[in-house]
């Protein structure tokens, strides 16, 4: 009697809820999504082509727009694959900071993806009181590196400069305050009624498809997968902290948000740790002035926030830059498994998946 | 009385004033749900426009006012033009039937106290049920008319959301009125007198509350508007004063069910039993519980989350309705006795 009709939607550009300028193309039978393509591409500003053209340290800028919300996690990234390929070995109280900077921009981007999930979900509130939290990180970066967002923190075989001073002590207040702030949102989330029905058994991903699409980070591990690469090829001095592997079985959108609100817990762990046991000595090793590299290729991955984060170096020994230089987004990754998950579910899940895979735009077109 | 004053010129002043206090009721209630939540929500609020940013609404007011009124080419025009009128007439009809005070000179106007609501009617609930029903179509055509996808989503959504509402929002009601024996809005506050209507009728005044949220389109059921998925569903391509009559529409509507919920089952006008000494205007009392109900509205947008389209209707129908069928036979039951 009624002719069923698949509507064609398109979400984004421009849309309150997909994270910059991310473009999908849903098929519709009434709200349920039958099919849906991601478009991407908005914001391609060609990172790899450029990184051929400008020398070590310039391209290290570079990297800060990558993941313009974690980029303390991509300069180091970057900066270790350098050092892998010259072979130089970083000072112990640098590798200390090091982590500790990059633990503080991990809490700091969980922060700014549960703002926004919970945002996209309805919870206004939540969005609010953590970016209350991710200024007092911010304020910490800016007091280091001159810049809140694009750091450029590390520098070639260290620290471009010793820790100023006063810093230890906005750290330990952040420290102070951190947990109970972490325990309202848990009020206001975890055990919300509303919330546990919007993200329990939504986005459902196995742990056997996540690890064929390549998905890393909360969200392989929300699948059940304990693959960290902090743990599993400890790079800096992660070896030396006491923390855990946040794993929950889960595989839905509830997990993933558990995951990644237990690693806050561990991120401060290591935070407080790397402060308390800070050695002394030198902020950077011995380099020359002008950074050349011998000739070969080298690969180099490590764990930030959104997921597995690898750089593939190429010099040829005679400039005094990349000769190529690509980089494995975790958000470009994660964002394949945005199909599979969303299938059969409302225009509603979509939102909530999209936040749940916290992908940041900058990364994904590069 | 004469003639003169009976029939015409005390109506208009109360029509009158009651839609001048409503209206400036709606104004700052966008200003108060804009302060109240910053407040909870660690920041300020409008601080710019006047002290305190008190101007801030009728800042609003005119800039939307002077906005350019866009409607799209593909518009349905004749639907998509009186969509907004549609949702704001009934919004305001309501206010005919709510009783503010006991009694009322209207600042001298009448030489004898008067009832203080514009009309008594015998069917008071009723009519308010049946002019609140007539808004959905605001909604639903405004969405229908815009001829874009998004609002067709909000509209097909507030279709299927108000209407499930609807039944048991008036399921709620009937328990109160079978108690009062009455259709009438002044007799239902009357009959509480002796004890509130919430006491015995406390399930239907909980399914009545959650209902009245989503009946107004409210978080944490504002789905046919829901900001973060359809942008702004059924009013995207509202502008100018167009777009201002739903959002007045709106938020008359929050003022006519807590005024409801205050009338058929927080005793009206009547004071907190035991404070009845306290020198008190009748009319105060009643702002002051449907002042509570609103700051409610607000609270709860601040802390929850929004419900999904199918777990909303899931609730609608297989909770909310069978809850207040129980309360109408156990109402019924206790009645019989």
């Amino acid at each position: 009697m009624f002719k069923r009709e698949i509507v064609e939607l398109n979400m984004g550009p421009q849309h309150p809820s997909t994270h910059g300028v991310l473009r999908l193309k849903l098929k519709l039978d009434g709200e349920t999504i039958v099919d849906l393509e991601p478009e991407i591409g908005y914001l391609h500003r060609g990172v790899e082509k450029l990184a051929e053209n400008f020398n070590y340290l310039q391209a290290l800028t570079l990297t800060d727009r990558l993941d313009y919300i974690a980029a303390v996690s991509n300069n180091l990234g970057y900066i270790e694959t350098l050092e892998k390929l010259g072979g130089v070995e970083v000072p112990k109280k640098a590798q200390y900071f090091r982590v500790l900077l990059t633990e503080l921009n991990r809490i700091a981007s969980h922060l700014l993806w549960l703002a926004t999930h919970a945002l996209d979900i309805g919870a206004m509130t939540v969005f609010l009181y953590a970016f209350r939290e991710r200024e007092m990180i911010l304020d910490m970066f800016e007091m280091y590196t001159g810049g809140r967002l694009l750091t450029t923190t590390f520098r070639y075989g260290g620290l471009k400069e010793d820790i100023p001073e006063g810093f230890d002590k906005k750290v330990k207040e952040f420290i102070k305050i951190f947990p109970s702030r972490m325990e309202d949102y848990e009020d206001l989330l975890t055990e919300n009624r509303i919330w546990k029905k919007r993200t329990i058994n939504v986005g459902v991903i196995s742990a056997e498809d996540a690890i064929n699409l390549g998905l890393s980070g909360p969200i392989l591990r929300g699948s059940g997968v304990p693959y960290d690469i902090r743990k599993v090829e400890p790079y800096e001095a992660y070896g030396e902290f006491d923390w855990e592997v946040a794993v929950e079985e889960g595989c839905d959108t509830y997990a993933r948000y558990k995951v990644r609100l237990k690693e806050m817990r561990e991120s401060l762990k290591i935070v407080e740790q790397a402060l308390e046991g800070m050695p002394e000595g030198d902020f950077r090793a011995k380099v020359p002035k002008t950074l050349k590299l011998p000739k070969g290729e080298v690969y180099h991955s490590i764990e930030a926030p959104k997921g597995e984060l690898g750089y593939y170096l190429i010099s040829d020994g005679k400039g005094t830059g990349p000769y190529r230089l690509k980089v494995r987004g975790p958000s470009f990754v994660n964002l394949q498994g945005l199909k599979p998950m969303c299938k059969g579910h409302m225009v509603a899940d979509v939102v909530a998946i999209i936040g749940t895979l916290d992908v940041v735009l900058g990364e994904i077109d590069r | 009385m004469d003639f003169t004053t009976a029939y015409i010129l005390l109506p208009t002043a109360k029509i009158l004033a009651v839609f001048i206090v409503v209206l400036l009721t709606v104004l700052f209630l966008t200003y108060a749900e804009r302060k109240v939540i910053a407040f909870m929500q660690v920041r300020l609020g409008p601080m710019r426009v006047g002290p305190w940013g008190l101007l801030q609404p009728i800042a609003d007011g005119l800039k939307l006012f002077l906005k350019e009124d866009i409607i799209p080419l593909k518009a349905d025009k004749l639907v998509y033009w009186i969509a907004p009128t549609i949702a704001i007439v009934p919004a305001f009809l309501s206010f005919l039937v709510v009783p503010w005070g006991s009694e009322t000179t209207l600042f001298g106007l009448a030489k004898t106290p008067i009832p203080a609501v514009i009309s008594d009617l015998n069917i008071g609930i009723l009519y308010i049920l049946a002019i609140s029903s007539i808004g959905i179509y605001g909604i639903l055509l405004g969405g229908w008319a815009s001829n874009s996808k998004y609002p067709l989503l909000g509209g097909l959504r507030s279709a299927a959301q108000m209407v499930s509402y609807e039944v048991p929002l008036t399921l709620a009601l009937v328990g109160p009125v079978m108690m009062a024996n009455t259709l009438s809005t002044r007799g239902i506050v009357e009959a509480q007198k002796g004890m509130w209507f919430v006491v015995p009728q406390i399930l239907a005044f909980l399914v009545y509350i959650a209902c009245a949220v989503a009946e107004t389109n409210r978080a944490p059921y504002d789905l046919p508007e829901a900001e973060t998925e359809l942008v702004a569903g059924f009013h995207t391509e509202y502008s100018g004063m167009k777009f201002a009559f739903f959002y007045l529409a709106e938020y008359a509507n929050m003022i006519v069910v807590s005024s409801i919920a205050t009338i058929c089952f927080l005793g009206g006008w009547l004071p907190i039993p035991g404070l009845s000494f306290l020198p008190i205007p009748s009319f105060v009392w009643f702002a002051l519980k449907v002042g509570i109900f609103l700051f409610g509205y607000l609270w709860i947008r601040a802390t929850y989350p929004r419900y999904r389209y199918d777990q909303l209707m899931q609730i609608g129908w297989k909770f909310f309705i069978p809850v207040t069928l129980i309360n109408i036979f156990i109402t019924a039951f206790f009645l019989l006795k």
